[in-house]
């Protein structure tokens, strides 16, 4: 599989849904229960 | 005293403006067009006098733009960097800026120097410097994204986000 990080393209894609990734993990797991 | 927090964000959007831009210019202008003035013999005019003052801002705003964000922290530093509740946004973004200063250190900085001749290395050296220098440099255009958006809402808009 290519790495998206050799293109501009899927680096954008990548931050978009590392973001993505990130609020749902600190919304339901970090701060879960607080 | 009061004023520590407002110089401190003044300093840390200057210097992030600054670390950030030049970030972009290398992923989004410079990379992009080194392959073409490779590709016709122009190259050595952006090696020798764009990339180094470029890397010289770069690296020193990185600096600036943590130890700025520190200051903004004070005494919610620790809290922000172990995720306590309220202050979890800005911690991600704070965790994500600190990953992006050591890429910048660790990595790009030193491999940069190898494939600018500022220290000597032999053509594979170079060429695997160049991968690694490379893919630094897009993992923190990467993370910026996310990172930006934890800065950005993490304190002042953080209820708007839920965190």
């Amino acid at each position: 599989m290519k790495n998206p990080l050799d293109s501009i393209l899927g680096t954008i894609i990548s931050g978009f849904v590392l973001t993505l990734v990130l609020y749902f993990v600190v919304k339901n797991f970090i701060l879960a229960g607080v | 005293m009061d004023m520590v927090p407002a110089i401190a964000r003044w300093a840390h959007f200057l210097a992030g403006i600054t670390w950030i831009g030049l970030l972009y210019y290398f992923n989004f202008v410079q990379a992009p067009a080194m392959k073409d003035a490779t590709a016709d013999g122009t190259a050595a005019g952006i090696s020798k006098h764009v990339a180094p003052r470029a890397l010289l801002w770069f690296r020193w705003a990185a600096v600036l733009t943590w130890l700025a964000g520190a200051a903004l922290l004070g005494a919610n530093f620790v809290p922000a960097f172990t995720l306590q509740a309220g202050l979890a946004g800005i911690g991600v973004g704070a965790w994500l800026g600190t990953i992006m200063l050591f890429n910048v250190w660790v990595l790009i900085w030193p491999n940069q120097k190898k494939i600018l001749g500022i220290v000597s290395a032999t053509d594979d050296e170079k060429g695997k410097a160049r991968r690694i220098a490379f893919l630094a440099s897009r993992t923190n255009t990467m993370l910026s994204i996310p990172m930006l958006f934890f800065m950005a809402n993490g304190m002042t808009h953080k209820a708007l986000i839920g965190l």
